[in-house]
């Protein structure tokens, strides 16, 4: 008798012992500054789920983290590493922000989608030139990417000369007409929390992520060039076009990401925002096994992880989020390389 | 004049840890394991001397435990990416972002501060004759740590191309198969590139916090992103590396001097990575990297 599906139970349990390893490992660092780790992991799931304000920050750092690590699995299915996810977010919220503010006038139905249009674009051309270059000159898209995410950082702050509100490091208020209303307009539970309507444009990017990879032809190919890049060339697919479609495509999910911020949260641009969300979107693709689904849940808990470090900062360091994190992803990476192997033994 | 030697001194000073960490980052690379992990081995090796001279008051302990926490963080960067073979980019990110965190939590429990900790000794100026009265030139270069510097990346070429080691360790990076079949131990000769670039990565962390004599939350500041950067355009060479980070750290100094300035100092900020995109895309010669780099080698295949 077969066992259908055990390999890939196997393949889905390594990023959930992952998460269970990590927080295993971190309560040595809770007990090292003399707090009992199940109160302190009580807490922060009490807060991050158990109220309608926590559940509703949750999602609000959620929300960047489904974009990124969408554009990070997009990536990966082509076979390529987007570490540019920062950077193209960056230049996404950058480009909403300045469109927000050029839009004044314009009805709700103009002005948000050219928003939307304009940090995806933003996103697509910041993805698109490692793409380039690795279709054209097969130049590393890793390295090229970490470079993007620095020159990123310097053209916005270039630019900023020009944009930025006197003696600051953001932009003016986008107009009304741009911004995302918050998920506590319609939940009145969420309240306080500034999760809003960008959460919805995530999951429908990862619908139509998933519509894309597993539905269409360009999907089918884009996979097969990740997976087997002579053979896709065999079968007549062009690899440098497909390279490049799924940076630009990356790219511009990435820079869409940047709504969260901008449209749903502050109304304006302002440097440093990200914090590291292009960089989280890597563990989130990571553990959520490139599947637009797996993404979603992944983002979901680095998502409470974030809130959680507020939350338990009174008696441990916040840090101890960030070094839970950097644990999640080395025992998923670790155990992921394993699992493989041994799936690929009992299959 | 005062200029010229004002900025010659600040280049100098900017471009030793690069240098350090670039020069460490050939031999993980050679070996055929991407070091992204760099930027969190200087962290952690900028915390370890802090700790090191704050509990001992002596720079030199301070070096010593800064070296301690490289190796640490790189063996780490090992056993995950050449023992159990997981994907050597998103190890090295997960280990900054390890880095980032501990160092943070480490300087809460110990200084009780989220940005710094208490100030520490750095090193003594060494009187090099015939500098004496050149001021900030003779405060840099008489630092034992940039005369360390020096010697390192001379011996660091040397050790890769001049001596049985380096050359084993190449051909580990270009054709991990052919070593194996030659009896060569593989894996055991990547740990030690990686770890050696964690001796010299954790000596650019004792660098950047002696000088500051203290260490502040993120101080590395990307600079382990610059070297490898460096190390790219430098061909995976020691002193090409070095020669490529003088040029990053020149590039920095002037940005530094013109800074406040009508001069948009942000556009010389992005030289060094437009310099590396170039070098990568194969504007500036071609550069090649050792054949089998990121890629895990499985003895039960070989």
């Amino acid at each position: 008798m077969t066992l259908p599906g055990r390999p890939a139970l196997l393949r889905a349990a390594a990023p959930v012992l992952a998460i269970v390893l990590a927080f295993a490992a971190g309560a040595l660092f809770v007990l090292a500054i003399g707090e009992n780790p199940l109160a302190i992991y009580g807490l922060m799931l009490h807060e991050t789920l158990g109220t309608g304000y926590g559940l509703g920050q949750t999602l609000f750092k959620a929300t960047p983290l489904v974009f990124t690590g969408l554009a990070v699995a997009l990536g990966f299915r082509a076979g390529l590493f987007n570490i540019g996810a920062e950077g193209q977010l960056y230049l996404g919220a950058f480009a909403a922000g300045l469109t927000g503010i050029a839009v004044a006038g314009l009805p709700p139905l103009l002005a948000l989608p050219l928003c939307l249009i304009a940090a995806a674009l933003a996103g697509a051309a910041w993805g698109g030139i490692p793409g380039v270059l690795k279709a054209r000159f097969g130049a590393h898209e890793v390295i090229n990417t970490i470079m993007m995410n620095f020159i990123a950082f310097a053209l916005v702050s270039f630019a900023g000369r020009w944009v930025f509100q006197p003696a600051t490091v953001r932009t003016a208020e986008i107009a009304p007409a741009a911004v995302l209303p918050r998920l506590s307009d319609f939940l009145p539970q969420l309240r306080g929390s500034p999760a809003n309507l960008s959460l919805l444009l995530g999951l429908g990017v990862a619908v139509l992520a998933g519509a894309l990879l597993f539905r269409t032809r360009r999907g089918y190919e884009l996979r097969v060039v990740g997976l087997n890049a002579p053979a896709a060339q065999y079968g007549g697919v062009s690899i440098g076009r497909a390279q490049l479609g799924a940076m630009a495509l990356s790219g511009a999910v990435a820079g869409l990401g940047g709504t969260n911020f901008v449209l749903g949260y502050k109304h304006f641009f302002e440097l440093g925002f990200s914090g590291g969300a292009g960089f989280l979107g890597i563990a989130v693709a990571l553990v959520g096994r490139n599947h637009p689904v797996g993404v979603i849940l992944a983002a979901l808990v680095f998502g409470a992880l974030g809130h959680g470090g507020m939350v338990i900062n009174q008696r441990v360091p916040k840090e101890l989020v960030d070094i839970l994190e950097a644990i999640v992803i080395l025992f998923a990476i670790v155990l992921q390389t394993g699992f493989e192997r041994l799936a690929r033994r009992i299959a | 004049m005062i200029e010229v030697m004002l900025f010659v001194a600040a280049a100098l000073r900017i471009s030793v840890p690069y240098a350090l960490a670039a020069v460490g980052a050939t031999f993980s690379e050679r070996g055929g394991v991407i070091n992204i992990a760099l930027e969190g081995i200087m962290l952690n090796g900028a915390l370890g001397y802090v700790l090191g001279a704050w509990v001992s008051n002596d720079p030199w302990f301070g070096l010593l435990a800064a070296v301690a926490a490289g190796i640490l963080t790189a063996l780490l960067h090992a056993v995950v990416t050449v023992r159990f073979q997981a994907d050597q980019i998103t190890s090295g990110l997960g280990i900054n972002l390890l880095a980032a965190g501990l160092t943070r939590f480490v300087l809460h429990a110990v200084f009780h501060s989220s940005s710094n900790s208490e100030r520490v000794v750095g090193f003594p100026r060494l009187p090099i004759p015939g500098l004496e009265n050149l001021g900030t030139i003779a405060s840099v270069v008489g630092s034992p740590l940039v005369l360390i510097a020096v010697v390192l990346v001379v011996l660091g070429q040397g050790l890769l191309f001049r001596t049985v080691f380096g050359l084993r360790l190449r051909s580990v990076g270009e054709h991990p198969e052919a070593a194996a079949s030659l009896g060569l131990h593989v894996r055991g000769y990547r740990f030690g590139g990686v770890i050696l670039s964690g001796v010299l990565a954790g000596t650019a962390g004792a660098w950047l916090a002696s000088e500051q004599h203290s260490f502040t939350d993120g101080m590395t500041g990307g600079r382990g992103y610059i070297a490898i950067a460096a190390m790219i355009v430098g061909k995976w060479s020691p002193t090409g590396a070095a020669a490529a980070c003088l040029l990053f750290g020149a590039a920095e100094a002037l940005q530094i001097t013109l800074q406040g300035s009508a001069f948009p100092s942000e556009l010389l900020q992005m030289l060094p990575y437009l310099v590396t995109m170039l070098a990568l895309a194969g504007f500036i010669g071609r550069a090649h990297p050792p054949r089998a780099l990121g890629t895990p080698f499985d003895p039960e295949k070989a």
